[in-house]
């Protein structure tokens, strides 16, 4: 594999990951996918690793990198088991809005938790009825004195339940549209912020994905996020600098579902010869690398402009995601194919990857929204030039 | 507490591979890794440093390049570390090691010795029980458990093969440790970072004060003379039926064997 010039510091995160992968995670991969069982003691083997310190500035606790750093963190994990992968990234996800809107005091107390991965965090946009229409949540906060009553019930929302940190978006004035939503950070155990139902998902089964229900919780005005009326411009600043996130979870999937099929390849004999001497399979072997490759490229780029601190990364930023995930979704698929009728049997690990590669083309916004959110960057760089 | 944790550096390999001439290891093209027993012995002192207070200092014998092994205790939280190298310490045996660490130990200072039960090349198992003897001090190989430290005395639990024993002795004092007493932890990335800088300080022969007629091949008295793989052995019979009948046969067989 290339070593895209990464840092020796880059590459001491991305072995640390890997042998933590390796070793600790490929053992209870499928029990936890079977069991549907969140990986605490995944997510503390991590914690004392100082894995969840990558991407948190080094004067909140954190080891000063960037998103290059939590991607190859991520890609890692991924490689072993997404639902792995996505419980830690997703506190990433929960904590990138503290990082970018937070004032010093709220960075003080909410960051160092989340860097020693004492505290998971959480980020909470989709509603029942406001999916890819984000705009048309309902969830609202009220102003009263000395802070603001929150409303309504949030929905798939990554480590909910056990995260204990929360970024939440509600409306303070629906009269203002996409202008009068706003952001809060709500600790786990407030009055008023209890948890719906625990999902039951097709892939990434060892994370947790649950409805949150806020019925008259109080938030304290020191917990708005930025200013009122800005909830929409953190929730999308967040995504462009997570999304080559989902990039890394991609590749990863993409990449262990490859390492097996070419093992696999190699070991299974039919018609008196090993099938990875087939030109069918050695072709789509070379189509899978070459993808991985790519995507991996892509989201590196992406991740490299957002930490070079290039402030136009919304379009590279869905490219990585939407390249990415199509790649794992298409070399997983090709994988369970190599694999024959063991990769649709579930004591191989194939199927799994597979089932995870699906929800990387979805959420953090469909690669649907992905394109449209590309076509527009290429309409208004078009029209700025003109 | 200061504890010291001896630790060796052995090939990254199942075959070890003798020289033929020199009867010794051959390390040559085999990358290193720390032996599997010591990493117990340094987690062993890391919890005990965080149960107890003190300080881990992790001390090994080798050639340069053993100061990997160091770093890699560094890096999953030991506090210092200290290699032990000198072309006049080559060709040491079990006996002259064993005294060399204890020169080296001294001059580190010490509440408690910790080293795995043995190292995974040269499967001897000496160079820990040696070293309490050149020291002075008692030792307990073959710990399972560390019950507790309190009143200047150490209580484990001593592996044994049909369960186990309680021992208790005063300290200072040296532990060899088996498998069994815990998991050893990943490093983390800042002690990864920390490790990669920290410098090693390398000490001679001169510099603990050993007596040089003790050390390396002068001072080694083991002779190796022959090392092989033993043959394996045909398998054997066994006889079924009534023990009376069992027994007549056995006879039997072991006339026409010329045995009895």
């Amino acid at each position: 594999m290339p070593n895209y010039f990464l840092t020796e510091e880059q590459m001491m995160i991305r072995d640390l990951a890997r042998q933590i992968a390796e070793e600790k995670v490929k053992p209870v991969r499928a029990e936890l996918d079977e069991k549907e069982e969140f990986p605490w003691e995944i997510v503390r083997i991590l914690a004392q690793a100082d894995l969840f310190r990558v991407w948190v500035p080094e004067e909140y606790g954190g080891l000063g990198g960037g998103t290059l750093e939590l991607c190859l963190a991520t890609e890692e994990l991924s490689r072993a088991c997404a639902g792995v992968a996505v419980t830690y990234a997703g506190s990433a996800l929960g904590g990138t809005p503290i990082l970018l809107f937070g004032n010093e005091e709220q960075k003080r107390k909410y960051l160092p938790p989340l860097a020693s991965g004492e505290k998971l965090a959480a980020f909470a946009l989709t509603e029942p009825d406001a999916g890819s229409d984000a705009a048309a949540i309902s969830t609202t906060a009220k102003k009263v004195d000395g802070g603001y009553v929150l409303n309504g019930t949030k929905q798939w929302i990554t480590n909910g339940g056990e995260a204990e940190i929360y970024v939440v978006i509600a409306m303070t004035d629906k009269t203002k549209g996409a202008r009068g939503a706003s952001a809060f950070i709500v600790e786990k155990g407030w009055e008023g912020f209890g948890f719906g139902k625990k999902e039951r998902k097709m892939g990434i089964r060892a994370s947790a994905t649950r409805e949150l229900i806020f019925q008259d919780c109080f938030v304290p005005k020191e917990n708005l996020l930025g200013r009122e009326g800005m909830g929409f411009i953190v929730a999308m600043r967040t995504f462009d600098r997570t999304r080559p996130g989902i990039g890394a979870q991609s590749v990863g999937i993409a990449q262990g579902a490859l390492d097996e099929a070419l093992a696999y390849a190699h070991q299974r004999h039919q018609f008196g010869r090993p099938i990875s001497s087939f030109q069918a399979i050695q072709h789509m072997l070379a189509d899978m690398a070459t993808q991985i490759e790519a995507a991996r490229a892509l989201v590196y780029y992406a991740a490299r402009l957002i930490d070079s601190g290039e402030k136009d990364i919304s379009k590279i930023s869905a490219m990585a995601k939407l390249f990415a995930s199509d790649v794992a979704m298409r070399v997983t698929t090709d994988a369970v194919q190599i694999f024959g009728g063991y990769g649709y049997m579930r004591e191989y690990p194939v199927e799994k990857m597979m089932r995870d590669a699906k929800i990387t083309q979805i959420y953090e916004g469909t690669n649907q929204i992905m394109r449209n959110i590309i076509a527009g960057e290429l309409i208004k760089e078009l029209a700025s030039r003109r | 507490m200061d504890i010291v944790v001896c630790i060796k550096q052995v090939p990254e390999t199942t075959e070890v591979k003798i020289d033929p001439q020199t009867k010794t290891l051959v390390r040559e093209g085999i990358p290193g890794i720390v032996n599997p027993f010591d990493m117990y012995a340094i987690e062993e002192g890391l919890r005990l440093k965080e149960r107890y207070g003190g300080k881990v200092k992790v001390l090994t014998m080798g050639p340069p390049q053993a100061e990997d092994a160091l770093r890699e205790a560094l890096a999953m939280g030991a506090d210092e570390a200290v290699l032990l190298s000198d072309k006049a310490l080559a060709g040491s045996d079990t006996l002259a090691t064993s005294y060399a660490l204890s020169m080296a130990v001294r001059k580190l200072g010490y509440d408690l010795v910790i080293c795995g039960k043995q190292a995974i090349d040269g499967d001897t198992a000496q160079v820990g029980p040696e070293m309490a003897e050149h020291l002075g001090v008692p030792f307990v190989a073959w710990v399972r458990k560390v019950e507790e430290v309190s009143d200047g005395k150490i209580k484990v639990q001593r592996l044994m093969d049909d369960g186990y024993e309680v021992l208790e002795m005063p300290l200072p004092a040296l532990i060899t440790v088996v498998k069994e007493i815990n998991e050893p932890r990943l490093p983390s990335l800042r002690g990864k970072m920390r490790a990669r800088k920290a410098q090693i300080p390398v000490w001679t022969v001169e510099d603990i004060g050993a007596d040089p007629s003790r050390v390396g091949l002068e001072g080694s008295p083991t002779q190796v003379v022959r090392v092989f793989t033993p043959e394996r052995r045909a398998g054997g019979e066994i006889l079924q039926g009534e023990p009376e009948e069992v027994a007549d046969k056995l006879v039997e067989k072991l006339e026409a064997m010329g045995v009895i």
